[in-house]
């Protein structure tokens, strides 16, 4: 719900304000202060929370302030400009503006505009724009005229789309208003025609807009007393010259047509406005918040003592002239939404907390949400601290790349040492992935260049995947280069099924010699002595555990000991149990996928594989926890889950082949042992559903039942 | 108002607002206008050949997108004429199919029309030329949702496998500015169909045909990984099903259609804590009331003493009378309702049951006299302010004299019944009400909020109690604020007015308020073996807090008489069981 909150003054000082109120009411680089402009000669920096002037500069007698002064969101300084063409620069410490910057401009200033995260803008009353910096180079340069002889701006506002300010300006020439979006990031200003809607017949009295990344949303408050709304595209779709836009009706009456004392119109969010008038119902001023969703009033307050007609609505506070005063009326909106009905809407002010929990709201993300000026304050800063920490990283990269393009695989490695040493950056991975892509642009260029070690490098640094840079691992497997291979397994979460399908292959096939050779570097070493400890650990428990079992019977005892010859003597030699256990059965993979491929292996190696993996099994089951010993073993079930898979794939090959007998014949028993292990548990499983029966009839809770209970 | 063009299947509204769209079993898509205070038909465009299952507005207002059975249209609004006609593929894995129903479609404002179909298809069309641009086939069964983010740079769609898919818009490579849609995640949350998704700026929100509510928060736009930012799932509505009636044990079940009326069982013997006793007489199913029509019942009650019975339907209000006479029961329907009382929101009897309190859709409250077998309209609250805001929790004092009143947003208004007039409001709280109950005797109401605090109101004093006061300073347990679903029904123990005993789906709560409020260091659950432990153990670690999760998940509790509680439990497995049943899929396909 949204509400308005009790209103106070901000000097207790009468305002010589104008017939016309104040210039403009405009926030300062401080959150709390604001800059008032008086349409006479000055200027007051308040702190709305102090409800005090900060500082008050005004212009000589004789000149006139005509455009409200701004802040510089860049350097702290405040602009403003006399007299049409004279403008203004200082800063809190000036005391008196006659001394401070000064530049004559060679044409009439409308408006300057100033936002977070741009240079301020200047809008000349002819409707060409220039940056402030640009026009402050050569001020007296020659500005061109937009706009024709007799329209005249009414109306300007400044936002913020895509990080790039858009600037709208309204014009009007005999009764008839046009719209000019300013876009900066494509330097386009388009022109619209605003048309009244069927059933408008009234002059214009009052914009407001609102933009996000496809629309403004202009509003009108027109004399009938209706809000019309506008939607002008952001990026517009044809550049044609002259386009037209509809006005269609948003609010139906809100405020009497009667234009004594001027109205004014102003968007505090998604869903709701703020107008000021006299409503139909009454004589008096009153401000309301309307939700334009629901087309409902939502708060709304008496302005007794009558008001200019304007109405600036910054951060929380709206900032009206009420009477004689500058009055501020704190706006408070609680939006709606899904986690306040459950409850998990938390506030920053809770009373009763300790500590503030922080909380995700969410309706709101981060990124663009309706936060206090506080946070967005802060999400300013941190998002240039990334930028400013990015900056080295990103011209590091491109220096890097131009070195992987030219230099020689010695040098390369030397550099990317130098910039992996560097601290990890937001885009480290998409750096990290540029550079491979660089370094395999290189190696299919060259075919003599192939980087080992910067690869190996890259690939630990445990940032890249399979989709980062997807040539890596044909180029690994085409030089059939295992330990990158192993690398890749190991560390890329998302690698296709047909490239693992390929490694396998690749590791099956290649020679014991070439794989003696090949893994002589550091890793694979480890790896093998690793399993050369454990299997020796392993008998000696096997030895213990028989020792201490005495009573498994003899059909049983004879088994594990005729297979025992084959437990001890693994198919295949260690480097390639590694390359096999701790590569390939750990990558993630779908049945569906992977079964195409599985195809496609000779039966020599799908017998070998198979014999290895029944290995595997077997030595699983030699202790309780059912695990392989060694670091990051393979789990039971991707041992089965393979032979099923290398079975169903390849089952009409193998049955054929004789080598593999003997090995089908163990798995056909294994499987016999564990159907009739299961058809015993079925029959137990009806005992047991007897014994769960007798329990539930001792607390029958089924359907209806007392209890007694006790709390404590 | 009708439309004149049969069943409506989809409906959407501009995005200014002020039109709405509808799609009608005739073919038929209608305009409306939406004013302040009415709907007016604008006018029809081209007829389609079959019904129109989804609309999407483009968000300049100036084309929309209509899905139909087989093909998807694109009409200009201005003229109302279909600009183009999309055709969908009609094969389903290869096997053509006899219809592909566009569940689902969205209008992006680059001109891009997303459809979602019965053929398990995303597809991205191009509205300007009318050609397919892309096609993900996501799943074997009917994709049945899509829903948008505002930035337009992602979006999700649900399918009858459960699976709710995210698709994001990203860059091609690292540094260009191409970017194309790419299917990023699959949720498997839901057993069964998934018919709604919605995109928060941060989280997908998925529900369907299991009962389930799904908020799934987008963890790259979580900054702290804490609890809050964890999945969350719903499953009960946050309201009451079932009343009560304490001086016949009766109980009233509400279910979408029909009404069902138990009396329960009683027992004679007695036990200690955990026995189950031998029923001397068991619970008994004593009618149920079926509604006509295809209209769900929004709320029902049935009064305390057991012989008025009352629900609502969106076009209508019910009251029955019912007579004992010994084991039988007849039930009489007191005829002429007036038609204000119509879809009414919720409805609660006087605790003597000679008032009946109805809260209409409109915001304003009813109070209805009711004597021997006919009524009459007593007085009507209207709404206080401007902004109509419906009541739907309602709580009345037993002594009958005070009426307490909320909202959907935060707000308790209190009435008094003798003069038939506001009393007061109790200060605002950010959070909406989840329960209401006014205790005897004091008059204290006690409010239970979303967001787990309860707060207790002295009517008389207008003015929050010494209690209140005293837990707000200390704060709740953290547990008890952590917990997931709101507190549904809030009752007293006529004899002990200390107690206050409240209830959400996973445990019920006796609040002794006599007892010091536990701390952040103490257990907020007593652990059980504390039965066993001696008397002394027992004192030191008592707090006001006394909490029983044995029943869940717990749909209703009340307090039946003085040494007497009723729970009604709702396992999920028999929900689950009564649905249709998912669709399998198969693992291994060779």
């Amino acid at each position: 719900m949204a509400a308005l909150e009790e209103e106070f003054t901000l000097s207790g000082v009468p305002l010589s304000a104008g017939p016309d109120g104040l210039l403009g009411v405009e926030p300062s680089d401080r959150t709390d202060q604001f800059l008032v402009t008086h349409s006479g000669r000055t200027v007051i920096l308040y702190k709305v929370s102090d409800q005090k002037p900060l500082g008050s500069w005004s212009v000589k007698q004789g000149q006139i302030i005509t455009c409200p002064a701004v802040c510089n969101f860049q350097t702290g300084e405040y602009i403003v400009v006399h007299d049409d063409r004279v403008l203004r620069i200082w800063n809190n410490e000036d005391v008196n503006l006659d001394k401070v910057f000064k530049a004559t401009l060679s044409a009439e200033v409308c408006r300057i505009h100033s936002v977070q995260g741009t240079e301020p803008l200047v809008l000349f009353k002819k409707g060409a724009i220039r940056g402030l910096e640009a026009l402050l180079a050569e001020p007296q340069q020659k500005i061109e005229t937009v706009i024709s002889d007799e329209e005249i701006i009414k109306w300007t506002k400044i936002f913020m789309v895509f990080k790039h300010p858009v600037l709208i300006f309204i014009t009007e020439k005999h009764g008839n208003y046009f719209a000019y979006v300013q876009m900066f990031n494509s330097r386009i200003l388009s022109k619209y025609t605003l048309l009244p809607g069927q059933e408008e017949k009234s002059a214009i009295q009052s914009f407001a807009a609102s933009a996000n990344r496809k629309f403004i949303s202009l509003m009108s408050l027109s004399s009938d007393g209706c809000i019309y709304e506008t939607l002008i595209p952001t990026h517009p779709s044809d550049r044609e010259k002259n386009q037209v836009v509809v006005r269609s009706l948003l609010l139906k009456a809100v405020v009497s047509g009667d234009v004594r004392n001027g109205v004014a119109l102003s968007v505090l969010d998604q869903d709701h406005i703020a107008v000021l008038g006299t409503p139909l119902s009454a004589s008096k001023e009153c401000l309301s918040i309307w939700n334009i969703k629901f087309q409902t009033l939502q708060a709304s307050k008496d302005l007794l003592q009558g008001t200019s007609g304007q109405l600036w609505y910054y951060g929380e506070n709206l900032f009206m002239l009420h009477g004689k005063f500058l009055t501020v009326i704190p706006y408070k909106c609680e939006v709606s939404s899904l986690a306040g009905a459950l409850g998990k809407l938390k506030h920053s002010y809770e009373p009763g907390s300790h500590a503030v929990p922080h909380f995700v709201n969410w309706e709101t993300s981060q990124e663009y949400g309706l936060g206090s000026q506080n946070s967005e304050q802060s999400r300013i800063l941190r998002t240039r601290k990334v930028e400013v920490s990015l900056q080295p990283a990103v011209s590091a990269s491109a220096q890097l790349l131009l070195t992987i393009k030219n230099d020689t695989e010695k040098h390369i490695e030397v550099e990317l040492r130098k910039f992996l040493a560097i601290k990890q950056t937001p885009e480290f991975h998409t750096t990290i992935g540029d550079i491979v892509t660089g370094l395999l642009g290189r190696c299919k260029a060259e075919p003599s260049f192939y980087p080992r070690n910067c690869l190996m490098q890259l690939i630990q640094t445990h940032v890249l995947s399979y989709s980062l840079c997807p040539g890596l691992m044909e180029v690994a497997l085409e030089k059939t280069d295992v330990q990158i291979l192993q690398l890749c397994l190991q560390q890329f979460p998302d690698i296709p099924e047909s490239v693992t399908c390929a490694c396998l292959k690749i590791f099956l096939s290649i020679d014991d010699d070439s794989l003696q050779e090949t893994d002589i570097s550091t890793e694979s070493v480890f790896d093998y002595s690793d399993t050369v400890r454990d299997e020796k650990m392993e008998e000696q428990t096997e030895i213990m555990e028989n020792g201490f079992n005495p009573e498994e019977d003899n059909s049983n005892k004879e088994k594990p000991q005729g297979t025992t010859e084959e437990t001890t003597l693994s198919p295949v030699t260690p480097k390639r149990a590694a390359l096999l256990r701790n590569a390939v059965l750990h990558s993630a993979y779908s049945e569906a996928f992977l079964l195409p491929h599985l195809k496609n292996i000779p039966a020599q190696h799908v017998t070998l594989f198979l014999q290895y993996l029944y290995f595997l099994y077997l030595k699983c089951s030699e202790n309780a926890t059912m695990t392989l010993p060694g670091i990051q073993p393979p789990t039971l079930n991707q041992i089965m889950d393979w032979i099923c898979l290398l079975l169903d794939a390849n089952f009409t090959v193998v049955v054929m082949i004789p080598e593999a007998k003997r090995l089908l014949i163990n798995l056909y028993k294994f499987v016999k042992a564990q159907i009739s292990v299961y058809s015993e548990l079925n029959k137990i499983e009806v005992s047991f559903r007897e014994l769960q029966k007798l329990n539930q009839e001792k607390n029958n809770t089924e359907l209806y039942s007392i209890e007694v209970l006790e709390l404590f | 108002m009708d439309a004149f063009g049969g069943p409506i299947w989809s409906m959407t509204a501009s995005p200014s607002g002020s039109q709405l769209l509808i799609g009608c079993e005739d073919g038929s898509v209608k305009l409306f206008q939406i004013t302040s205070d009415k709907i007016q038909f604008e006018r029809n465009f081209d007829r389609q050949k079959s019904r129109i299952l989804s609309l999407s507005w483009h968000p300049s207002g100036t084309h929309i997108a209509a899905g139909s059975i087989d093909y998807i249209s694109v009409f200009d609004v201005k003229s109302g004429s279909a600009t183009h006609k999309m055709i969908v593929d009609r094969r389903y894995m290869g096997v053509s199919k006899r219809k592909c129903i566009i569940w689902g479609v969205t209008f992006l404002s680059d001109g891009t029309v997303i459809s979602v179909d019965s053929a398990g298809k995303v597809q991205f069309w191009d509205s300007a030329t009318g050609t397919l641009v892309k096609s993900h086939l996501i799943a074997n069964a009917d994709v049945q949702s899509i829903a948008v983010s505002d930035q337009e740079d992602s979006f999700v769609v649900g399918t009858a496998e459960g699976t709710v898919f995210h698709f994001q818009l990203v860059s091609v490579t690292s540094n260009s500015n191409e970017k194309q849609w790419v299917r990023t995640k699959p949720f498997q949350h839901h057993t069964h169909d998934v018919r709604a998704v919605a995109h928060s700026p941060t989280a997908l929100i998925s529900g369907g045909t299991d009962t389930h509510l799904v908020i799934r928060p987008l963890m790259e736009k979580v900054e702290v990984k804490n609890y809050d930012a964890a999945l969350r799932k719903i499953t009960f509505p946050h309201r009451r099903l079932i009343s009560c009636s304490k001086k016949r044990h009766l109980l009233l079940f509400q279910f979408a259609h029909h009404l069902e009326l138990w009396r329960l069982g009683s027992t004679v013997a007695t036990g200690k804590n955990g026995d189950i006793l031998p029923l001397s007489k068991n619970a008994d199913h004593l009618l149920q009331l079926k509604t006509k029509g295809p209209e769900n019942i929004i709320c029902s009650s049935i009064s305390p003493c057991g012989s008025w019975i009352a629900c609502s339907t969106a076009s209508r209000f019910f009251l029955y009378r019912l007579s004992y006479e010994r084991d039988s029961i007849s039930l009489q329907r007191v005829p002429k309702m007036p038609a204000f009382l119509r879809s009414a929101l919720q409805i609660l009897f006087s605790e003597d049951s000679t008032k009946l309190f109805v809260a209409s859709n409109q915001g304003s409250l009813h109070i209805i006299q009711l004597s021997e077998g006919c009524f009459k309209h007593l007085h009507t609250f209207q709404p206080q302010s401007e902004t109509v805001e419906a009541m739907c929790l309602l709580a009345v004092s037993p002594d009958g004299n005070w009426l307490a009143a909320s909202g959907t947003s935060a707000g308790v208004r209190i009435y008094g019944l003798k003069e038939l007039k506001p009393h007061c409001t109790v200060p605002a709280y950010n959070f909406p009400v989840t329960a209401l109950g006014i205790a005897p005797n004091t008059n204290n109401l006690v409010i239970a909020h979303s967001d787990q605090q309860v707060f207790e109101y002295s009517i008389p004093d207008k003015q929050y109690t010494e209690w209140s006061r005293a837990i707000q300073k200390q704060g709740f347990h953290h547990l008890w604020l952590q917990r997931d679903t709101p507190i549904t029904h809030i009752s007293f123990h006529p004899k002990r007015p200390m107690h206050i005993l409240l209830h959400d789906a996973y445990m019920f709560c006796i609040i002794d308020k006599s007892l010091p409020l536990p701390n952040d260091k103490t257990l907020l659950y007593n652990p059980l073996s504390l039965t066993n432990e001696s008397d002394v153990i027992r004192r030191r670690t008592a707090h006001a807090f006394k909490i029983s999760k044995k029943y869940k998940p717990l749909l209703f509790m009340e307090l039946l008489d003085e040494r007497t509680l009723v729970a009604v439990e709702r396992p999920l497995d028999d929900i689950i069981a009564q649905l249709p049943p998912p669709i399998k899929k198969k693992k291994f396909g060779t």
